[in-house]
C-alpha cells in the first residue's frame, strides 16, 4: 500500500516536470517565432480588442465595486481611531499592492484565458490548426504567438484601469456617502503611494500575470485532447493553473520586490 | 521507393503506426501513382485518415518510409517537410475552415503566407478558385453560414489555391446528399483531368469509387490491397467483394470489414 501511495507521487511527480518542460518548450517555441518570423500587427490588433477590450466592463465594474466595499471596511475600522482622513491611503495602498494586479489577473484569467483556451482547443478539434500545417504555416506563428503578446500587453493597462476605478469607487462610498473630506482623501492617497516601489512593483506584477496567463492559456488550448471533452479539460485547467500561479507569484514578487 | 519506379508519386513503405497499444498499421506497403485518381477504402478504423496524415507529416510512422514527390518525409525537419507540404493540399473531413475569416479569406490564406503574390494578383486567383467550386458568389460569407456541401467545396477551394501538385481529401463525400456527392465528385475528377493532380481520396462512398477511381487502395488488418473497383469487387477477396456489394443492403457485414476499419 505504501509503495503504491509513494509510486503515485513519484508519478504524478514525473509528470508535473514533464508538463513544465514542454510549456518551457512551447515558450521557446513562441519566443523563437518572435525573433524569426515577421510581424503580424493585424492579427496582435484584433487579440488586443478580444482580450483587452471585450474586458474593460467586467474590470471596470468589478474595480468599482471593489473600491466601495474597500471604501466601507476601511472607513468602519479608521474612523475608530480618529483616522477616518488616510481612508484614500489604506485604498491606494491595499490596490496598487496587491489588489489591483492580483484581482484583474483573475477576472481577466476568468474572461478572456479561458475563451483563449477553449478557442485554440476548438481549433484542435477542428483539425484548423493542422489546416495550417499542411499550408506549411506554423500555428504558434500565426494562433498562439499573437495572443500571447495581447495578453502580456493587455494586463498592465487592464490592471491601472482596475486600480482607477476602485480609487473611484472608494472615493464615492468614502467621501461622497460617508463624509470624508475630498482632499485628504487624494492628498493621503499621493503621499502614501510611491511610484518607484508601488506602482513600478504593480506594473511588474501585471506584466508577469499576464505571461503567466497568456502562455498557459496557449499551451492549455495548443495541447489539449481534440474532443469536446479535451477542450473543456483545458478551458478548466487553465482558470485553475492561471489563478493558483498567479496568486503563488504574487507572493514571491511581492517578497523579492521589498513591497 | 523507388528510385525505380518513378511513375509513384506518393508511396509508403514497410510503415508501422501505432496510437498506444493500438497498432494501425504494421507493413503497410501502397503506392499512388502520378497524375491519377486513387481511392483510399476500408472500414471504419482501418487508417485511411492516417495515411493521408503520413503523406503531409502530420503522423510520424513508428518504422518504414513515406516518399512524396521524391523525398522521405519520414527523415525531414518541420522547414523540410514545410517545403514538401508546399506541393500538397488537403482538404478535411470537417474542412477545417477558419470561422474567424469569411470564404475568400479562407482560400486567400495560403497565397497570402508565401507571399509571393500581390494583392491583386491573389484576389484574381481566389476568384478564379471559387469559381471552379461553383462558389463565386460566396467569398464574403462566413464558414458558418455556408452548408455542409459548399464549406466541403470552400475547403476545396482552399486546398487547390496554391496549384499542388497532389492533392488529398479526406472523405469529401461523407455527410453530404447525393446531388452534392455528384457536384463533389464532379469537381475532383474535373482538377484531376485540368490541372493533372495526383488524387488521393478517402472515401466509404462506393458509387462515387466506382465513377472515379482509376485505382483503389483498400486497407484491412493493416494490409494494402490495390486494383481499380472493378477487379476489387469481383475479385476472389470475398470481404472487399462483400463491402463493395453493401452499398446496396446498405450495411456492411461486420465480419468482412473487420480489423479494416476506418
Amino acid at each position: 500500500m505504501r509503495v503504491r501511495a509513494v509510486e503515485a507521487v513519484g508519478a504524478r511527480s514525473l509528470a508535473f516536470v514533464n508538463e513544465l518542460g514542454r510549456m518551457t518548450s512551447f515558450a521557446g517555441h513562441i519566443l523563437r517565432t518572435l525573433v524569426t518570423r515577421r510581424p503580424r500587427p493585424a492579427r496582435v490588433v484584433q487579440e488586443i480588442y478580444d482580450v483587452g477590450v471585450l474586458s474593460l466592463l467586467i474590470v471596470c465594474g468589478s474595480g468599482l465595486a471593489v473600491g466601495a466595499v474597500l471604501g466601507l471596511q476601511g472607513y468602519n475600522t479608521l474612523v475608530r481611531f480618529g483616522a477616518a482622513e488616510s481612508l484614500g491611503a489604506v485604498v491606494g495602498l491595499s490596490l496598487v499592492r496587491e489588489l489591483g494586479p492580483v484581482l484583474t489577473g483573475l477576472l481577466v484569467t476568468g474572461r478572456a484565458g479561458s475563451a483563449m483556451a477553449a478557442e485554440i482547443g476548438t481549433m484542435v478539434a477542428t483539425e484548423q490548426l493542422d489546416g495550417l500545417r499542411m499550408m506549411a504555416v506554423d500555428p504558434v506563428d500565426l494562433v498562439v504567438t499573437p495572443k500571447a503578446i495581447a495578453m502580456i500587453f493587455v494586463m498592465p493597462l487592464l490592471s491601472c484601469l482596475f486600480i482607477l476605478a476602485a480609487i473611484f469607487g472608494g472615493y464615492l462610498v468614502g467621501v461622497v456617502l460617508l463624509g470624508v473630506d475630498g482632499g485628504n482623501y487624494l492628498t493621503s492617497l499621493e503621499t502614501a503611494v510611491d511610484f518607484d516601489n508601488d506602482v513600478a512593483g504593480s506594473l511588474l506584477k501585471a506584466l508577469v500575470f499576464g505571461v503567466l496567463v497568456g502562455l498557459i492559456a496557449t499551451f492549455r488550448g495548443y495541447t489539449s485532447a481534440p474532443t469536446s471533452a479535451g477542450v473543456s479539460r483545458a478551458t478548466t485547467s487553465t482558470v485553475v493553473v492561471a489563478s493558483v500561479s498567479i496568486l503563488v507569484f504574487d507572493y514571491f514578487i511581492t517578497a523579492l520586490w521589498g513591497m | 521507393m523507388t528510385a525505380a519506379e518513378p511513375e509513384a508519386h506518393v508511396a509508403l513503405e514497410d510503415v508501422r503506426v501505432a496510437f498506444g497499444p493500438r497498432v494501425v498499421f504494421d507493413r503497410l506497403d501502397c503506392r499512388f501513382p502520378r497524375g491519377r485518381i486513387s481511392v483510399l477504402m476500408g472500414g471504419s478504423g482501418s487508417g485511411k485518415s492516417t495515411i493521408l496524415r503520413l503523406i503531409g507529416g502530420l503522423v510520424r510512422p513508428a518504422r518504414g518510409r513515406v516518399w512524396v514527390a521524391g523525398e522521405d518525409v519520414t527523415q525531414l525537419t518541420e522547414r523540410g517537410l514545410n517545403r514538401v507540404r508546399r506541393r500538397l493540399g488537403m482538404l478535411f473531413q470537417g474542412s477545417a475552415l477558419f470561422d474567424s475569416l469569411t470564404v475568400a479569406e479562407n482560400v486567400a490564406l495560403p497565397l497570402r503566407e508565401r507571399r509571393e503574390l500581390s494583392r491583386a494578383e491573389i484576389a484574381a486567383e481566389v476568384k478564379r478558385r471559387l469559381g471552379d467550386v461553383g462558389l463565386e458568389d460566396a467569398g464574403e460569407l462566413m464558414p458558418g453560414q455556408l452548408s455542409g456541401g459548399m464549406q466541403r467545396r470552400a475547403g476545396l477551394a482552399r486546398a487547390i489555391v496554391s496549384s499542388p501538385e497532389i492533392l488529398l481529401c479526406d472523405e469529401p463525400f461523407s455527410g453530404l446528399d447525393p446531388l452534392n456527392v455528384r457536384r463533389i465528385e464532379a469537381l475532383l475528377v474535373d482538377l484531376n483531368r485540368r490541372y493533372g493532380h495526383t488524387l488521393i481520396v478517402t472515401s466509404h462512398h462506393i458509387p462515387s469509387t466506382r465513377r472515379m477511381a482509376q485505382q483503389v487502395v483498400f486497407v484491412r488488418d493493416g494490409v494494402a490491397v490495390v486494383g481499380t473497383p472493378a477487379e476489387l469487387e469481383k475479385g476472389a477477396d470475398r470481404g472487399i467483394a462483400e463491402f463493395f456489394r453493401a452499398e446496396e443492403d446498405e450495411e456492411v457485414p461486420a465480419a468482412s470489414v473487420r480489423g479494416g476499419g476506418a
